[in-house]
């Protein structure tokens, strides 16, 4: 396509994305006001089962059905992903290589910064359900986190401190855990994903019924699947070279 | 509160810009994650902390790596 085409490609569908967002802004209620009507319903239920952080009540107690669709996108996701990312029957897989140059200020603040990255991760994911964050956020803090040990050192030093047997497992176990909890809600209370535990004291970190439950397995999930989802990036970018060879199927 | 709204949408604006006109894939890597976090300052801003947190970890940080891993991937072979 030639660079008007595109151009002019580029007006007609910019120009119709403009003229609906502006028709449908010009409805909302004005920026800032104090008229919330799902807010109002939203914080109610949210205090009833004794769960402060509002927004983890929205994701794992009133929206929960949603919350496993999204938690199965994402594990297919990393599926297709590390599936793509197998090398190919042209391609050969190399040892890495240690060394490298890395600079000492960078190696002593990888370093320094791992172990607090990981305790923030999984602080962010045990009070999901009272202060902001929760299994996703900190998940993905868990799963990049390990990553600083590549930054700071060199790959066969990450390729030994990390599991990754156990970050494969850990994906499929965190999926099945929230599926199972939701089970366990029909069993106990008759719905699917029913919150079924004692709600504890809002505000304390035994609080929010199944919220912390799913909090969790969602934290494993996303730990792991974003863990696995990076090794497979590396492992393409530093072991795998094009070139004949046995190259796993 | 409002004024501070304003200067970072203004801010995510033009962040959203640069990462447009940076032409090199590698530098606009860089870009994207200076912009993701001009967005969760956005969103503390507006009161959403959850979704600054995930904006944080996912568009600053494990975003960026692949798309940098990605490319020394095609450059090299």
């Amino acid at each position: 396509m030639s660079r008007r085409a595109r151009l002019m490609l580029f007006l007609a569908g910019g120009g119709g994305l403009c003229a609906l967002l502006l028709l449908g802004v010009a409805d909302l209620p004005p920026f800032g006001g104090s008229f919330h009507p799902y807010r109002t319903h939203a914080v109610a239920a949210a205090v009833s089962h004794a769960t402060s952080n509002v927004v983890s009540s929205v994701n794992f107690d009133q929206r929960g059905l949603d919350t496993l669709g999204e938690e199965s996108i994402l594990l297919a996701s990393v599926i297709g992903a590390a599936t793509l990312l197998r090398p190919a029957k042209d391609e050969t897989e190399r040892a890495a290589l240690g060394g490298g140059r890395t600079l000492e200020s960078t190696r002593f603040l990888g370093y320094l910064m791992m172990p607090v990255t990981l305790v923030i991760g999984f602080d962010v994911i045990a009070h999901g359900h009272v202060t902001p964050g929760g299994g996703f956020q900190g998940g993905v803090v868990v799963g990049t986190g390990i990553h600083l040990l590549y930054v700071a050192g060199n790959y066969p030093a990450l390729q030994r401190a990390r599991p990754l047997r156990a970050f494969e497992w850990g994906e499929a176990i965190g999926a099945g855990a929230f599926a199972c909890v939701g089970l366990a809600g029909i069993a106990v209370a008759g719905a699917f994903l029913a919150d079924m535990i004692p709600t504890g004291t809002f505000g304390q970190l035994f609080s929010g019924g199944t919220v912390p439950l799913l909090n969790g397995a969602v934290g494993v999930e996303v730990a792991s699947g974003t863990a696995v989802l990076l090794a497979k990036f590396l492992e393409q970018a530093i072991m795998i070279r094009p070139g004949p060879g046995r190259g796993r199927r | 509160m409002t004024v501070l709204a304003a200067i970072m949408l203004t801010l995510a604006g033009l962040g959203g810009t640069a990462v447009v006109l940076t032409g090199q894939p590698a530098r606009q890597a860089l870009a994207v994650s200076a912009y993701g976090l001009v967005l969760a300052v956005l969103f503390m801003v507006l009161q959403a902390p959850d979704v600054a947190l995930s904006q944080i970890a996912v568009g600053t940080a494990v975003v960026p790596l692949m798309v940098m891993l990605a490319i020394r991937k095609v450059e090299r072979g």
